[in-house]
């Protein structure tokens, strides 16, 4: 009996390693797709930065610079909608961040300046 | 179990802030026109109903004014004809306020037009509703896009504290800038602009918009009604012009590794 309990502590603390180490890969794929994603930003190439930070939010929803980002990436593309949702969504993971704190705060000026042009 | 649960967490938040960086990047964002101008290749800015102070002629600058930004500023085409004396084409008959006939360009010439008084004004802004007059307008000039609207322009008298600068000396001579709040005699200007964008081919009113600027000077200072029409009118061009052309707001962002 208390081998069966031994064999199963051990396979639940296998199954949380291999979801653990699963989880780096992931976040490891996404941040090099963030990475190169933040290259092609630099470059002016925003519609391939704006694929690879899709990549990177596909491949770990966890990772909060991915979120912000991306929302960067629709807001240069005039997305309001989708830009307003990673945002939160980046804030969400990241409540302390200072850097989405300040995006979100520039993000909604401009948004609400094209509301305010919608609206009349 | 929980340790390793513990750990994983640590490490994950670890990875996650270690190599937080950050890199600023330029943006530039799209907005939209508030209309889509796109039938049109022509503008035939109209005319408008001047109202309040008779210093300046707030039809023919604010056409003139209008003409120039979008010449230089709008892909469209300006139809540079005369200025239609709207107050004339607009005045109800008595009775029933209905509109007159349309009084066409070939009227502009009929020599200054007194302003409307501002609590005047709203039956002559009936004239917008009118799609038969706009429609004979647009006929006239092939069926631009029509700009016109009304311009209330009346001088302004506020007093109250207001904050200036005032240069100091200390005991050594030593000179400062100190912010001193101080009572003052001001007086200035209010501009009202409405602008009615108009469908020529229909007459219909395809979008409205008003304004409110005020500018306020020193009592003491004499400051020409036309030099503050001008200031106040800079001040809401861009948000005029963004009617009809895309605008790009510049900035900045984070962006995070």
């Amino acid at each position: 009996m208390r081998a069966l309990k031994k064999l199963i502590a051990l396979a639940v603390v296998g199954v949380a390693v291999s979801a653990t180490l699963a989880q780096a890969a992931d976040r490891k794929a996404a941040a090099e797709q963030v990475s190169f994603g933040i290259d092609a930003a630099k470059a002016g190439l925003w519609r391939e930065a704006t694929y690879r930070w899709e990549r990177a939010v596909e491949l770990d929803p966890s990772y909060a610079a991915a979120f912000n980002n991306l929302a960067i990436a629709y807001e240069q593309a005039g997305q309001f909608e989708k830009a307003k949702q990673a945002y939160q969504k980046a804030a969400e993971l990241d409540p302390k961040n200072t850097y989405i704190k300040q995006n979100i705060d520039l993000f909604k000026e401009v948004n609400d300046r094209a509301n305010r042009q919608n609206a009349r | 179990m929980r340790t390793a649960r513990t750990l994983a967490s640590v490490a994950l938040a670890l990875a996650a802030s270690g190599c937080l960086t950050f890199i600023e990047v330029p943006v530039e964002t799209p907005i939209r026109p508030k209309i889509d101008a796109s039938p049109f290749s022509r503008v035939y800015v109209a005319g408008f109903l001047p109202s309040g102070s008779e210093d300046v002629d707030t039809n023919l600058e604010t056409v003139r004014l209008l003409r120039s930004q979008l010449k230089n500023k709008s892909g469209l085409r300006i139809i540079e004809a005369d200025v239609l004396p709207l107050a004339d084409s607009a005045r109800p008959a008595p009775g029933d306020g209905a509109t007159a006939a349309p009084a066409g360009a070939a009227q502009a010439d009929a020599g200054k037009l007194a302003t409307i008084a501002e609590a005047e004004l709203p039956p002559y802004e009936k004239i917008f509703e009118n799609k038969d007059y706009w429609k004979k307008v647009g006929e006239e000039f092939g069926s631009p896009l029509i700009v016109t609207g009304s311009v209330v322009f009346v001088p302004h008298q506020r007093s109250g504290y207001v904050q200036k600068e005032q240069e100091v000396y200390d005991s050594f001579g030593r000179r400062s800038v100190v912010p001193v709040r101080t009572y003052m005699d001001r007086k200035g200007y209010i501009l009202r602009p409405k602008f009615v964008f108009i469908d020529g081919r229909t007459g219909e009113t395809l979008y409205t918009e008003t304004f409110r600027e005020e500018i306020l000077y020193n009592a003491e200072q004499s400051t020409p009604a036309l030099s503050s029409y001008f200031e106040l009118m800079d001040r809401l061009l861009p948000s005029f012009l963004s009617t009809l052309s895309s605008q790009t707001i510049r900035g900045s962002r984070f962006l995070l590794k």
